[in-house]
């Protein structure tokens, strides 16, 4: 029996939610807008909000002056490769964890998760020490591992809430049909398991992506991802308002896309299966 | 079911993942409590020997260091009841009838997706910016002067800006939680004439208490530690400094390593607080 509601009760509803949604997003709107402005109209007063000349001009700057590719490519480099280690690492370990429980596993999993919740900060003298002497300091490879050990947690978190999901009796009826361990996880476990790991690793690359304090302090030229980029117009520049708008929407709108597809695992993941 | 040998092969999966984590954790926080013991300055001779708590209460008593503890509890604190009281109205709102529901979640979810840097600088920029910033605009067509927001309203910005980036977070896991509902009570109470207020605080607020609570330890944890919204907008100044910003800045600015060090220490056992509270929840989760 579903609640019954008058229409004018669901007009007043819809009214203040999309008043209040656009509220919210508007922010995002505002520096997608001004990113097809001239850098006059981006600071006119009073402010205009759709009737300018739109022109790609801004983006044509943005990829012709800073190196933007190069930034980008950084970004999906260590953002992309550190959910592939993580996941490399983090497969087998919460496979085990969820199919071969010990006594120690809630145990384990635990401690997992408490390394999430060390305060880069207090590391992060040691860190730029190892990198400087390991000559990793503004390398990809570097960041790659320490993106990939930050979100390891939730990588095995995640894997194991969805791993725990696949019934133990289908792999019980492989070994009893004499699969081998290597033959059921890659004949039975894998295909099962693909859809859980494909939101794990979307959802950790947009963790990963958006990282802004390892990505800030540890690269200078040559290694910088996108959040350096932007973080690099944070001078008092106000007459490059509309530079930085193209810049913000080519940094945020592949994430903000691939978000809205993992509105669900982003419940599951970040709350580590405590709300479902 | 698992025999001996699926034991010992589930260790070994196990171990990369281990090891890892172990070496992250262990290796540098090691070294943080051991420079946190010398007089280390990089720049200024290097390693100049064991000082032994000196650093701890040089850290301590450091004119910096309660305006940075105030600061930090500051932005935690306020942004934690600005994303929990709207979070929640707007989780009952999101959670009504109504049309383009699907599309309004993504326009609210959608802040949580910018990476910080970009937030932070739009905010600075386009919104705060005391001459072309769009308050500035909407003071001015009020009559109002305009506000310089990241030097005189300092904090109100920072807090503002945090807030909006968690507000999504807070209001998606607070929707899952009044989503899973049951229908039927909230029916029985409303078939009984329950006045919506009570309905509110007997059925939907006992309901979402867990919810709240994990939204509350997960935020202070990524909230203690903010810093690209610092970093990119006051640096620090204007009264901004948290811990955390006070740490960087002994450790990188001034490489004062054995000063930065003995506040990493301190950072870490707050958070180490916080995060055995977590610890408790998610762990009664996973038994059930």
């Amino acid at each position: 029996m579903a609640r019954t509601v008058t229409t004018n009760r669901k007009i007043i509803n819809t009214a203040a939610a999309w008043t209040i949604g656009l509220l919210i997003f508007f922010p995002i709107l505002w520096t997608i807008l001004t990113s097809f402005k001239s850098e006059a109209t981006a600071i006119a007063d009073p402010p205009v909000f759709l009737f300018f000349d739109w022109s790609l001009e801004n983006y044509r700057v943005v990829l012709e002056r800073s190196d933007y590719g190069r930034f980008l490519l950084n970004s999906v480099i260590i953002a992309g490769g550190s959910i592939i280690l993580g996941i490399i690492v983090a497969v087998p370990a919460a496979w085990s964890m969820a199919f071969v429980p010990g006594k120690y596993t809630k145990d384990i999993l635990l401690w997992m998760l408490s390394t999430k919740m060390l305060p880069a900060v207090g590391v992060l003298y040691p860190i730029y020490l190892i990198f400087i002497k390991m000559g990793l300091l503004d390398s990809r490879i570097g960041l790659t591992v320490i993106l990939m050990l930050i979100n390891l947690p939730i990588i095995v978190w995640m894997l194991y809430t969805y791993f725990r999901e696949i019934p133990g009796e289908i792999l019980e009826a492989a070994r009893m049909d004499g699969a081998t361990l290597r033959e059921e996880i890659v004949y039975v476990l894998t295909p099962m398991a693909v859809p859980g790991i494909a939101s794990t690793l979307l959802l950790n690359f947009i963790l990963a992506w958006n990282e802004a304090f390892w990505t800030l302090n540890l690269t200078a030229a040559k290694a910088a991802p996108l959040t350096a980029f932007i973080a690099s117009y944070s001078s008092p520049e106000g007459l490059f308002y509309a530079k930085l708008s193209a810049a913000s929407t080519m940094a945020i709108a592949p994430i903000l896309i691939l978000g809205w597809f993992s509105q669900k695992q982003l419940v599951r993941g970040l709350t580590f299966g405590a709300v479902k | 079911m698992a025999t001996h040998q699926s034991r010992s092969a589930a260790r070994l999966m196990m171990a990369p993942a281990v090891v890892l984590l172990l070496g992250w954790m262990l290796v540098p926080l090691s070294m943080t409590l051991y420079f946190s013991f010398k007089k280390y300055l990089p720049l200024r001779g290097g390693d100049l020997g064991w000082v032994g708590l000196e650093n701890y209460t040089r850290f301590v008593t450091s004119s910096a260091f309660w305006p940075s503890v105030q600061a930090t509890l500051v932005i935690v604190g306020a942004v934690l009841v600005i994303t929990i009281v709207l979070g929640i109205l707007l989780a009952m709102l999101l959670d009504q009838p109504m049309w383009g529901q699907g599309i309004v979640r993504i326009l609210v979810i959608a802040p949580f997706f910018v990476m910080p840097t970009v937030s932070a600088l739009v905010w600075k920029n386009m919104f705060m910016d005391p001459v072309n910033g769009l308050f500035a605009h909407l003071w001015q067509f009020f009559g109002l002067a305009p506000i310089e927001w990241l030097s005189q309203a300092s904090m109100t910005s920072i807090i503002m800006i945090v807030s909006w980036q968690w507000l999504p977070f807070a209001t998606l896991i607070l929707l899952t939680a009044i989503q899973s509902l049951d229908g039927e009570q909230m029916e029985a109470a409303e078939m009984d004439g329950a006045p919506a207020l009570s309905k509110f605080f007997h059925l939907v607020l006992p309901h979402m208490a867990r919810a709240i609570t994990i939204v509350v330890l997960i935020q202070m944890i990524f909230l203690l530690s903010i810093f690209a919204e610092i970093f990119v907008t006051t640096q620090g100044s204007f009264g901004t400094r948290t811990l955390t910003y006070l740490i960087y800045q002994r450790v990188l600015e001034s490489q004062n390593v054995g000063l930065g060090s003995a506040g990493g220490i301190f950072a870490v056992i707050l958070a180490n607080i916080i995060a055995i509270f977590l610890m408790r929840i998610v762990g009664k989760n996973l038994d059930a």
